[in-house]
């Protein structure tokens, strides 16, 4: 699905991953932990091609393809969905139809037929139901005035009607109660399946509770330093960060990213 | 089919056609203009040529002595060149049909191109263009049918011209009482050499059957640069009137300077929507018209409404504040106003709710879009007079920046002489954000459709208060208007 090979990109002129190595394969749930500044936003930004992310070196393969050749919503229609951390208020722009005009954008660049206002409707009381979100949310505008909770089953919501190949989640736990986390990680596990990959990008590693991932990749100073199994996460959990940088974690281990 | 049998039968075809020749080569009145230049005989000689009674002249010989005093007002947040008066043309009858364009073939392509964007119905492309009459039969029947239905409801609705002639009576108890002519220097200026505009009454009781709007109104094609409207809304009376229309319009002359006066009696309710798309002047701010237009609406009965909607796309420079004067007790004023600068475009618009009544209500919701080099400032007045006890005002006043190098302004003034008054004012700037861009683009969606897509949910409120096809067509301007502002 996805292949990074020693990737170097900056923001704003400053170089943040600095050699990231990557493999994630169809239908694999892989997690992203890591301290705070070591670049985990960002890689979930290069990889969606937001603006003022550069790569300076390093390729990115999708599906085969070189991916960083692509627009930002060539990407986004190839199958490729952030999850935001601080979900976008657009005023005055009703959720379903930004949803619907998202879809038909996707569905028309795949040479499929657009939905109209019907079909659509009836696809989002599927999903809705499937995910236990209330129809109120798809009558206000695009996460205005949402809480936090909202904005991140939003997030989720619009995953299960795009239905992508590949879900970045970039700290879709932070700012929720237990509660509100428990419904999120429900949410992406319905949606876990052979032909979607989903990397959690996460600070804290009881997300991980809930969404138990194949894989646990230890981001460091814009590489990846360490990779292992669900394990790999209490560890950290326990003994902090720092216990990477003293030293206390065997060098990235090939064999454990299957 | 014997020959004299054609000749014979005078619904044939032949006989049609000739009967339509004939009529086609009587000679009409050449159009005649004036030398460049304004003193007292070209007004003499305006007010004689549309055939005016003795007051009229004087009212306007007393407006152009009084405008001769004034100066152009220089407060605005707009840079203008200094405008030659003596330069411009007072007076040019219609260009005869001749000289205008036969069929849309011979029309400007790119022109055409916009119309389709827009979705101008085809029949009133023509018109639009400035085809000549004689071509354009569609929008004539249109005209002539609405006309028999306001008749039979008892609602006039004709040319100023005309109202002068049929009305004078009303014409004269009305004209300059909401808007003086010594108002303003531009407002002067119109009282002097207005050419032509629309007069509108509703008798008492009487809901207008529809929709007025210029665009249907016969010989309304070309009202000139300096218009005037007077709309009469008796007790208890309703109208919905709609001012131009989101086609670009063609127009020779550079300066605009309009004056519209609303009247609304005891209970009676005035909208009044304009969608304003002149043309604003190439990328670099070369041509461009100059809109300078005074619009004032005056709720003398009590429990009387107004409300002004303006979209305002066009125009190189744009100087306008529709304004409510609210006498009567618990009588409402409302303005929603979207104005978009691109370019080079400048714009100084916003409103003026002056609360006299007791109990009387204002509200103003105004959206400024400024993208490429444009400026777009909001100056709003609410003043609150000393009896105008409990009066209450909800300003609303959002500034959208697309790109880096335009600019948004605000100048809100408030006075307020009875403590009783409650008045609030609320205020937003944002950038377009990239980060709702990237958040559109995440999801799909194109740059071009992210942008009308978030601009039309910053509109939204203005939007909601224009009728259906006409917010409809607001929409789709603004799209083409701000075609290739990003990116």
């Amino acid at each position: 699905m996805l292949e990074i090979k020693n990737l170097h990109a900056t923001v704003g002129g400053k170089p943040i991953l600095k050699g990231l190595n990557l493999k994630v394969s169809d239908g694999e749930v892989h997690a992203i932990m890591g301290p705070n500044g070591a670049g985990k936003s960002t890689l979930g930004n290069v990889i969606a091609g937001r603006d003022g992310y550069d790569v300076t070196a390093g390729e990115v393969l999708y599906k085969g393809a070189d991916l960083l050749q692509l627009e930002p919503e060539e990407r986004a229609c190839e199958g490729i969905f952030l999850a935001f951390q601080y979900p976008v208020e657009i005023p005055g722009v009703n959720n379903t139809y930004f949803l619907r005009a998202a879809l038909n954008a996707q569905r028309k660049y795949r040479g499929e037929p657009e939905l109209d206002s019907m079909q659509f409707l009836k696809l989002v009381r599927e999903k809705l139901h499937i995910l236990h979100i209330s129809d109120d949310l798809m009558h206000r505008a695009v996460n205005e005035g949402f809480s936090g909770g909202e904005k991140k089953r939003n997030e989720i919501f619009q995953m299960a009607v795009l239905e992508p190949s590949l879900a970045i989640l970039d700290e879709t736990d932070s700012g929720l109660d237990i509660d509100a986390l428990r419904l999120v990680a429900e949410g992406v596990n319905r949606l876990r399946s052979e032909d979607r990959s989903i990397i959690v990008v996460t600070h804290y590693q009881r997300l991980l509770d809930h969404i138990v991932p194949d894989v646990v990749h230890v981001l460091a100073d814009g590489k990846i330093v360490a990779s292992g199994d669900a394990d790999l996460a209490l560890k950290l959990e326990e003994k902090g960060y720092t216990w990477l940088e003293q030293g206390g974690i065997q060098p990235l281990n090939e064999e454990a990213r299957v | 089919m014997s020959n004299e049998q054609t000749k014979a039968d005078p619904s044939s075809v032949d006989h049609f056609v000739q009967q339509k020749y004939q009529h086609g080569f009587v000679t009409e009145i050449e159009s005649e203009t004036v030398p460049p230049g304004l003193d007292e005989n070209v007004i003499r000689w305006i007010s004689a040529r549309k055939e005016e009674p003795g007051w009229l002249l004087e009212w306007r010989l007393d407006a152009y002595r009084q405008w001769l005093n004034m100066t152009p007002p220089d407060w605005a947040h707009l840079e203008i060149d200094p405008i030659d008066f003596q330069a411009i043309s007072y007076f040019s009858a219609p260009k005869s049909d001749k000289d205008k364009p036969q069929s849309l073939d011979e029309v400007d392509p790119k022109l055409l191109e916009t119309y389709d964007k827009l979705g101008v119905p085809l029949h009133e492309r023509a018109r639009l263009a400035g085809v000549a009459v004689d071509a354009v039969f569609d929008s004539i029947s249109i005209g002539t049918t609405f006309r028999d239905e306001l008749m039979k409801a008892g609602v006039i609705f004709c040319s100023f011209s005309e109202a002068v002639k049929d009305h004078p009576e009303l014409v004269r108890k009305y004209l300059g009482t909401v808007v003086p002519s010594r108002d303003n220097f531009f407002a002067a200026l119109n009282s002097a050499v207005f050419s032509d505009g629309s007069f509108v009454f509703i008798p008492r009781g009487v809901r207008c059957p529809m929709e007025l709007s210029t665009y249907f109104r016969i010989n309304a094609a070309e009202t000139g640069q300096f218009e005037r409207t007077l709309i009469i809304a008796e007790d208890s009376s309703y109208v919905s009137y709609l001012e131009g229309c989101t086609a670009p319009m063609r127009d020779e002359n550079q300066l605009h300077a309009a004056v519209v006066e609303l009247v609304a009696l005891e209970q009676a309710e005035i909208k009044y929507s304009t969608v304003q798309n002149w043309y604003p002047g190439d990328e670099n701010g070369v041509g461009g018209i100059y809109n300078f237009v005074t619009k004032r609406g005056d709720c003398r009965g009590a429990r009387s409404k107004i409300s002004w909607t303006q979209v305002e796309t066009g125009s190189a420079i744009t100087w306008k504040y529709p304004s409510c004067v609210l006498r009567g007790d618990h009588s409402v004023g409302e303005f929603y106003s979207v104005a978009l600068t691109n370019n080079c475009q400048q714009a100084d618009t916003g409103t003026k709710m002056i609360h006299i009544g007791r109990e009387t209500r204002s509200k103003i919701i105004s959206k400024g879009i400024s993208a490429g080099r444009g400026q777009n400032a909001y100056r709003g007045l609410v003043r609150v007079a000393k009896k105008a006890d409990k009066a209450r005002n909800f300003t609303q006043c959002d500034s959208m920046l697309i790109g880096k190098g335009c600019g948004a302004h605000t100048f809100p003034y408030i006075e307020v002489s009875n403590p009783s008054a409650k008045v609030e004012h609320e205020a937003t700037t944002s950038r377009i954000g990239e980060d709702q861009m990237f958040y559109c683009l995440q999801r799909g969606i194109s740059e071009e459709d992210a942008v009308s897509m978030i601009v039309d949910g910053f509109c939204k409120q203005v939007f909601r208060e224009l009728p259906m096809e006409f917010a409809v067509e607001a929409k789709a301007l603004l799209e083409v208007r701000l075609e290739g502002a990003v990116g």
